[in-house]
């Protein structure tokens, strides 16, 4: 085995240390090795965004990147949406909205979507669907989805795209 | 799907990158973003011993103006390409990257480097008459777009040498239009056009064409540029003149598009992005 790297990783807000293969996807360091099984692995070759998480604020696909390289960093995953009980405006809007039918590609679609709004707190509905465009959904319901964001680009909050520190 | 096993550094300098890459010899590879790198780990189509990541190295990122053209740091993601509207038609075409992840994490000295005739940046390169900083054991060299792609995903830069800066000239009052086929947006090109112009009047002073997945490597529409040099612009004389666009190109044919369909889509583009970049559209 390669020589493993030791690595800290600041997870919605809680830090975890360790020690890794180089190898090891991000995805697989948030999943196998820290159990936040909300991000998913959907096509594993960068197209579908099931593994959509941000990174220093920025929406990445974690399947397309080392947990080494994300030393240091700020995660958010799906689980860091939802705070004290009360689901992030998204998450409310994709329910709202039946968002979803089969759900797998939900949680990628949400932090795709928690990342354009950060940016643009009222886009159209032709940007919605840009912004979109790295992540796939196989029930064919990008119609809802698309309405979802709109609808939670409506609601005070929606663009907090990270959750406040929290204590491991 | 795993990487096979490598080891891993992240040195804090460019000397120490450049010193980490010659001792890891041939089967040392540089990390930037690692958009076209990791996919191929992914698939085994590439196994390097040890990866040497840019991540720390000081001095890589960001987008200067400097004696006349744009400095661009090697790590710059194509994100903040796409943002910075000063930059014309790099800021389009890096725009139009895959998607927004991809872009999040995609670097400009990555994709340069990587050379992929069918990524957007070589041909824009090759038509804004760009360059390359790289940075070696021997010192730093320039190394001008024209040089620079060798054959497919083969660049002029030696495996011990660092790409550290991208340099574009500012090309302050040119029109520029990029005009991009593929059957869904965050796929490569099946083919795209690079346009710039610079005009005086309806005069055409000066045109540029870039070819994006017509060859091996990124190509200038010789034949276009000839035909309207000098002479004045309109959409008859853009027209006819990008009907030589595939002159003298001879693109694979691949899953998506056959070689007679890529010269016709280099025919349509072309008069497209013309049209752009001399304000007729």
């Amino acid at each position: 085995m390669s020589k493993t790297v030791a690595v800290q990783l600041q997870v919605n807000g809680a830090t975890h240390r360790l020690e890794v293969e180089p190898r090891l996807l991000l995805v697989h360091a948030l999943r196998d090795n820290l159990g936040f099984t909300g991000t998913h692995v959907g096509c594993d070759t960068s197209n579908c965004g099931a593994c959509t998480v941000h990174m220093e604020g920025r929406a990445v696909k974690s399947c397309t990147v080392l947990a080494v390289q994300a030393d240091g960093a700020q995660i958010t995953t799906i689980e860091g949406m939802a705070s004290d009980g009360q689901l992030h405006p998204l998450q409310e809007a994709f329910w709202n909205d039946h968002g979803l039918q089969c759900g797998y590609c939900t949680p990628g679609m949400i932090m795709a979507a928690a990342a354009l709004l950060a940016e643009n707190p009222n886009p159209t509905e032709d940007e919605v669907r840009h912004g979109l465009e790295g992540n796939l959904c196989r029930c064919t319901g990008y119609h809802n989805i698309v309405k979802a964001v709109l609808d939670a680009a409506k609601t005070k909050g929606a663009t907090v795209a990270q959750q406040p520190e929290v204590t491991a | 799907m795993i990487p096979a096993e490598f080891d891993y550094t992240a040195p804090e300098s460019l000397d120490a990158a450049i010193k980490a890459l010659a001792d890891g010899g041939e089967d040392a590879k540089l990390l930037a973003g690692g958009h076209s790198l990791l996919p191929l780990m992914k698939l085994r189509l590439a196994a390097p011993a040890l990866l040497v990541d840019l991540r720390k190295v000081p001095g890589l990122h960001g987008i200067e103006r400097e004696d006349g053209s744009w400095r661009i740091g090697a790590m710059t993601p194509h994100t903040d390409l796409e943002h910075s509207p000063q930059l014309g038609i790099f800021a389009k075409a890096a725009g139009t990257i895959a998607d927004p992840q991809v872009r999040n994490r995609g670097t400009v000295g990555g994709s340069l480097a990587h050379g992929d005739p069918a990524s957007d940046l070589p041909a824009v390169l090759l038509a804004a008459d760009g360059s390359v900083t790289v940075q070696g054991p021997g010192g730093q060299r320039a190394i001008s777009a024209g040089e620079l792609f060798r054959d497919y995903m083969e660049t002029a830069i030696e495996p011990t040498e660092v790409l550290t800066e991208v340099r574009i000239p500012s090309l302050d009052g040119w029109g520029f239009g990029y005009e991009k086929f593929n059957r869904r947006s965050e796929d490569w090109a099946m083919v795209a056009v690079s346009a710039l112009v610079k005009q005086t009047g309806d005069i055409c002073e000066e045109v540029r064409v870039g070819l994006t997945n017509m060859g091996s490597v990124p190509l200038r529409a010789g034949a276009v540029e000839e035909a309207l040099r000098g002479k004045p612009l309109s959409a008859e004389s853009i027209a006819s003149a990008a009907e030589q666009a595939a002159e003298g190109t001879d693109p694979p044919a691949d899953l998506n598009a056959s070689t007679d369909y890529k010269r016709h889509l280099a025919r349509v583009l072309c008069r497209r992005a013309l049209g752009q970049a001399a304000g007729l559209t």
